[in-house]
């Protein structure tokens, strides 16, 4: 139907480590902010959220792989949105029939992963152009990455804002919990540090021969 | 439509029957896929909000370990059927292990910082007043309104909460207020929590709504809810609740063999053994540990 050029069928390391690191949803590519500062502040919230992307991001790559060769340039979006929206729905039930006070706890957005554009913009920038299990390997590097991001920000937040992780209390009742970090005002200041730190590895990364004179300045 | 064909139709590029056909699939598909999950997890789902309000029930009555739903209909109330339009009023019933009734859950909400904060809340009809609440539901900023599901300061105004009715049963003798944190001086008034004064003010203004409407409607009928617990053979020992038919036979038969017949399964108990009692005075307390599950 397009004329799109056949892309590498090829499996690599790249596929599944691309979006664990060189283009972390979170960290690099910045995407999906919403869920990032609105669900981390704590991290059995944060591994929750991270899994039903994971999930929605699976399902929804492979069918719109599985299809890529018969939807219409024209209407490709809304197919990609029902499909989307279709496993969005079956997470959402999922999530009810597994904990009431887990659903209670994400809110609304659960729903909101419709919307999520790191799976709207895989669905059109991979899975519609590479074979299923491609899209399936980049997908699941993708929601690992996205994962492991939430679980950054959520852990750190809810070990400052609670003294707890995973609901686990870590500190002891001596301990004065810093409210602001599970906040909004927190998601942003924690996001803000991590994204300084990924930025200031990337650097040194780049250039390896600085980075004994980066490591003495800082 | 058909203008819409005919402009579009000299345009090469544009697919109509196959676009038409692609998202007639991709819906159908999807319609499939949602009605699959739906009716998969249906019953899971009913069962955790049947779970939830079930071990909110004996949360907030203190002492009870059993729980019946009824429904407040015109005149008495009667036990729910499950089939009740979903605007009926819910009255739960909390019962000791012997059976008799220790108090009544119903359920409250108020207008909070963000949205709607449902609770239940427990009435003991002995001492007149709330002895608990619980938050079912809230979307209160974290770390601030939230407070009120787990400040313990807070939750002690629930230790024994004046809701005493006006003698002539219409209505409540004094409104439940909350008032400013560390100003509570009466039994129906509500202690705020500093800094999250919006949300114990909406706990406040559910527990007096709901209260001053719903219980002068169900204490003049409490022996109904008295006995019907004796009347029912559904009364089911807490932790069984899980799956009850597989449960109840075989603790039936567990516990008869041990002798010590569960009051909750003497229905069983006596289809088996007729003229046998339950409780302790059927068998011996050390027959109770191989025979307990």
């Amino acid at each position: 139907v397009t004329g799109r050029k056949p892309a590498d069928p090829r499996i690599t390391w790249d596929t599944l480590s691309e979006g664990l690191w060189r283009n972390n949803p979170v960290f690099v590519m910045l995407l999906g902010m919403c869920p990032v500062l609105a669900v981390t502040n704590s991290a059995i919230n944060a591994l929750a959220m991270g899994l039903a992307t994971t999930f929605v991001l699976l399902a929804s790559g492979l069918l719109v792989s599985l299809i890529r060769n018969h939807v219409p340039r024209q209407v490709r979006i809304a197919t990609y949105i029902i499909i989307i929206a279709t496993f969005v729905t079956m997470v959402d039930y999922a999530i009810q029939a597994i904990s009431l006070d887990l659903y209670n706890a994400l809110g609304a957005f659960i729903q909101l992963i419709v919307v999520n554009c790191i799976i709207l913009g895989r669905a059109e920038a991979f899975a519609s152009r590479h074979r299923p299990l491609k899209a399936l390997v980049n997908a699941l590097g993708m929601g690992a990455g996205f994962t492991f991001a939430l679980l950054c920000l959520g852990s750190v937040r809810e070990l400052l804002g609670a003294g707890s992780l995973f609901g686990v209390d870590l500190f002891g009742p001596r301990f004065e919990p810093w409210v602001v970090m599970i906040l909004p005002p927190g998601g942003f200041i924690v996001l803000g540090v991590w994204l300084l730190l990924f930025e200031w590895l990337k650097q040194r990364h780049q250039v390896p021969g600085k980075a004994a004179t980066a490591q003495e300045r800082t | 439509m058909s203008d819409a064909q005919a402009q579009l139709e000299p345009m090469p590029a544009t697919p109509v029957r196959t676009m038409f056909a692609v998202l007639m699939g991709v819906a159908m598909l999807a319609g499939f896929l949602v009605v699959a999950t739906f009716q998969l997890t249906g019953p899971m789902i009913e069962e955790n909000q049947r779970l939830a309000t079930e071990a909110a029930v004996l949360r907030v009555i203190p002492g009870a370990v059993t729980q019946r739903d009824f429904v407040l209909g015109e005149e008495v109330p009667h036990l729910a059927t499950g089939a009740e339009p979903a605007r009926a009023t819910h009255v739960y019933a909390g019962y000791d292990a012997q059976g008799a009734l220790l108090g009544i859950a119903a359920r409250g909400a108020a207008q909070g910082y963000a949205e709607l904060v449902h609770l239940l809340y427990g009435y003991v009809p002995a001492c007149q007043c709330i002895r608990g609440i619980k938050v079912l539901k809230l979307a209160e900023t974290p770390g601030l309104g939230d407070k009120i599901l787990t400040d313990p300061a807070f939750l002690a105004n629930f230790d024994a909460l004046d809701a005493r009715l006006k003698d002539d049963g219409s209505g409540l003798a004094h409104p439940i207020e909350t008032v400013k944190h560390g100003t509570k001086s009466s039994p129906w008034e509500i202690d705020a929590i500093s800094g999250a004064t919006i949300s114990s003010k909406a706990v406040g203004r559910a527990l007096n709504a709901s209260a001053d409407r719903l219980l002068p409607r169900v204490l003049p009928h409490l022996e109904v809810l008295a006995r019907i617990s004796h009347r029912g053979g559904e009364m089911i020992a807490p932790g069984f609740r899980f799956t009850r038919d597989f449960l109840t036979e075989r603790n039936t038969r567990l516990y008869f063999r041990g002798k010590n017949i569960p009051c909750g399964f003497k229905d069983q108990a006596r289809a088996r053994h007729p003229g046998e009692k339950c409780g302790l005075e059927a068998g011996a307390p050390s027959s109770a540990e191989e025979g307990s599950p």
